[in-house]
């Protein structure tokens, strides 16, 4: 164990130098300027959302004004969706480990991926502009007719969403490329792990949608700056219009942030169930089902605005539809676990977590689907926590566990157990405390979006704001401990989980081609049977030839 | 097969593809791709207008003859022929035709051009008569309810094909430099008919312009 070998030349120093990083065209590199820049986001976000929490710790107006207040949960939506989850799995790690499992040297389009992240760099700072020029409070839906009205920078903040717009859309048409032409020989569409599947389908979503939203948001500013009247009723135009087309896009956008998430949960459940995945073309299909379907269900945002009972109920009834194919991977990751040899590393405690959130986020956008239930619980908290449930509850945990799974393949060093443990508990009480509470609060009549409420309310308002403090807490130990691993962890080797996957099969971490020797797909990437029956590997913590067996409780 | 890579490995190959044949195929596909996102940025435009329209159709037709058929009708035709000197280009370049290359790339560039000049002068004439999008309309001369809506819409749309069009000439000006240069032979001239393939989108979203805003009644 002692002398475990640490890939002394790799990606990270080869070639060397802040101008190598800066106009790198390296997938390995890009992936993680994503990571720091989306985990910059995710803090800034974050610390929206405990101000948010702080001004609701109490029934009155204490720390913020009104319009502050509106201010601050506009912030914290729109950096949390638009700068934070969208990018964060497929462009983060999707970028790092996409090419590396289908078995390529990089993306199909390396500048395009490069330019990629300076359009996500200059659409962060033109949002970061509008923070400080007047911030804007309309929520992160801009909304008509009050965004046209506003006084506060709302073209500055679209504008930053039509810029990041691009970025999405570059990253999506570079996978969906990358997964077709450069697979390595040997690797089928089904011999694909399911990760690539899941960003397929994703990539799908972020091509088709994001132009919508892209002339959705030119529409909006031409409205505002030079009043074209297009959403304006005083001019005989439609606000419900901008409804349709932001929910078009942003519907779908939400499997965006989903997807690739359960992309990841597929790949851990398989590696540390150690089991082939039960379903594998149902799992990958399914991905498939959920993009084209969530094209279909815009209409369920939109039951209170006045459009007409016939389209809400084919809206609702395809919400209802949209459910099963997430019920499928559901049941077949459970069914995977069964009869596995099941081995509780920090990676896959995230996934418990995810499984046992996002059903319970799942299951609640059931509810809202139902045009009955929806008309009393529309615009509660009971929104507000159902899609904490399935963002946080179910992206953000698979994002976690994929950085787990992950993180000894980018720095190549491993991190410390004992307080992985500790920060997943404390995120997974935290983001119960502060998120189920709301479930109850919404029932009970707590609209969204208020600075101040009823003192009835009072309890759970304190609960849940003590929660996310919790929670907080849990992901600041994780950051201590992920950028400590950076620089002190133990050398991980190359596959310290016993992945079969092709990014298992090269150093950690990678050189810059990502392999020495091209690979090719002899088997599936979960043949745990076959693989275990017919060969050893090298195991580069040990140093030496070992078992598959006996790597996995090293 | 590696050895023959190596052998001949030609200067626009990038190193992660494995040879020309992928590479081709891989930005064929990336193109493909990136007009879809161009149909679907335009369909958000299309669709607003289907939807004005059919709530204010006596509208649409009394604003609509607003428009100079006859100024559509030549910058049909100009474009129309633009999309094919752009595949002539294309053709003489797979027969290593360089000078006749950029002969038809500096013609495209040219249609492309006038029609922009048509553009600016259907443009001018409608800001001087005041027909213009949502509040700056002044124009009193249309029948029906909101006309400005019709040329909100007719702005937005014709303004961003506008804007393809002036990209599109960016690009041509592009490959008439890289094609002077010798960058380009009959086994490598992919970015021609990448932006080939762009041009003949500008081209085809313009056909579908042409009879929704001047021709239907």
């Amino acid at each position: 164990m002692s002398t475990a070998v640490f890939a002394e030349r790799n990606y990270l120093n080869e070639p060397a130098g802040l101008k190598a990083w800066l106009l790198t065209l390296d997938h390995k590199r890009i992936g993680v300027m994503y990571l720091c820049a989306i985990m910059f986001m995710f803090m800034l976000g974050g610390f929206f959302a405990t101000l948010v929490r702080l001004e609701l710790l109490t029934p009155k107006q204490d720390w913020f004004e009104a319009d502050t207040y509106n201010q601050l949960f506009t912030l914290h939506g729109a950096i949390m969706v638009f700068l934070f989850i969208i990018p964060s799995i497929p462009a983060a790690i999707g970028n790092f480990v996409l090419p590396l499992m289908i078995g390529a040297k990089d993306v199909a389009f390396p500048r395009l991926n490069l330019a990629s992240w300076y359009i996500y760099v200059l659409g962060a700072f033109v949002g970061i502009y509008s923070m400080i020029s007047g911030a804007v409070d309309t929520g992160w839906t801009f909304y008509t007719p009050y965004s046209t009205t506003t006084n506060t920078s709302v073209v500055s903040m679209t504008l930053a969403v039509f810029i990041l717009g691009f970025s999405s859309i570059f990253t999506g048409l570079n996978f969906i490329v990358t997964v077709h032409k450069l697979r390595a020989p040997g690797m089928t569409w089904f011999k694909m792990p399911l990760m690539i599947w899941g960003l397929y389908a994703t990539a799908l979503i972020q091509v088709l949608a994001t132009p919508v939203l892209a002339i959705t948001l030119v529409l909006l500013m031409l409205e505002r700056l030079w009043g074209i009247g297009i959403f304006d009723p005083a001019m005989g135009g439609d606000p419900v219009l901008f409804q349709h087309f932001f929910w078009f896009y942003s519907h779908p956008a939400v499997y965006i942030m989903i997807l690739p998430g359960m992309a990841i949960i597929s790949e851990l459940v398989a590696t540390f169930s150690h089991k082939n995945i039960f379903g594998y073309k149902f799992v990958g299909f399914s991905s498939l089902a959920i993009a084209l379907i969530g094209f279909l269900v815009w209409g369920h945002h939109m039951f209170t605005s006045g459009q007409s009972e016939l389209s809400s109920m084919i809206f609702s009834f395809l919400t209802f539809f949209v459910g099963i194919p997430s019920g499928i991977k559901v049941f077949n990751w459970v069914a995977t676990m069964y009869k596995g040899s099941i081995s509780l590393k920090a990676p896959m405690l995230w996934v418990f977590s995810f499984l046992f959130l996002f059903t319970i986020g799942g299951l609640t956008g059931i509810f809202l689907g139902a045009l009955s239930v929806d008309v009393h619980l529309h615009d509660t908290y009971f929104v507000v926590a159902h899609f904490h449930y399935v963002m946080m509850g179910g992206t953000v945990m698979a994002l976690m566990g994929g950085l787990h799974y992950w993180w000894p393949k980018i720095w190549g060093r491993m991190y410390n157990e004992f307080w992985a443990v500790i920060s997943w508990a404390l995120v997974l009480v935290g983001f119960n405390m502060t998120f189920f509470t709301q479930f109850i609060l919404g029932t009970r009549g707590m609209p969204r979006r208020y600075y101040s409420y009823l003192d009835q309310f009072q309890p759970l308002h304190g609960f849940s704001s003590v929660g996310s403090w919790i929670l907080g807490l849990g992901f600041i130990i994780m950051g201590v401990y992920l950028i400590h691993a950076i620089f002190k962890g133990r050398p991980a080797g190359a596959n310290p989980w016993g992945g079969l996957t092709f990014e298992w099969k090269t150093s950690s971490p990678p050189p810059h081609h990502n392999f020495d020797a091209a690979p090719i797909a002899v088997h599936g990437p979960y043949d745990y049977d076959k693989v275990k029956a017919e060969s050893t590997f090298f195991d580069y913590a040990a140093g030496r030839e070992v078992p598959r067996k006996e790597t996995v409780n090293q | 097969m590696s050895m023959n890579h190596a052998a001949e490995h030609p200067a626009f190959l990038e190193h992660h593809f494995n040879d020309a044949e992928q590479q081709r195929e891989s930005a064929k596909l990336g193109m493909w791709v990136f007009l879809l996102t161009e149909v679907l940025t335009f369909g958000g435009l299309f669709c607003a207008y289907a939807i004005y329209r059919s709530w204010n159709p006596d509208m649409f037709f009394n604003a609509h003859k607003e428009l100079d058929v006859w100024l559509g009708t030549v910058n049909t035709i100009v474009l129309i022929t633009s999309s094919l000197t752009m595949a002539l280009a294309i053709r003489s370049m797979q027969l290593d035709n360089k000078k006749r290359a950029i002969l038809y790339l500096v013609f495209t560039l040219l249609f492309a051009a006038t029609f922009l000049v048509v553009k600016y002068f259907e443009y001018s004439h409608k800001f001087h008569v005041g027909q213009l999008p949502g509040k700056f309309y002044t124009f009193t001369g249309i029948q029906g309810n909101n006309p400005h809506i019709f040329f909100s819409i007719y702005f937005a749309m014709t303004g961003l094909h506008g804007l393809h069009v002036l990209g599109g000439m960016c690009l041509i000006g592009w490959l008439i430099y890289r094609t002077h240069k010798n960058r380009f032979s009959s086994a490598y001239y992919t970015p021609i008919e990448m932006v080939g393939l762009f041009w003949h989108l500008v081209d085809l979203i313009w056909i579908f312009l042409f009879p929704l805003f001047y021709l239907i009644g």
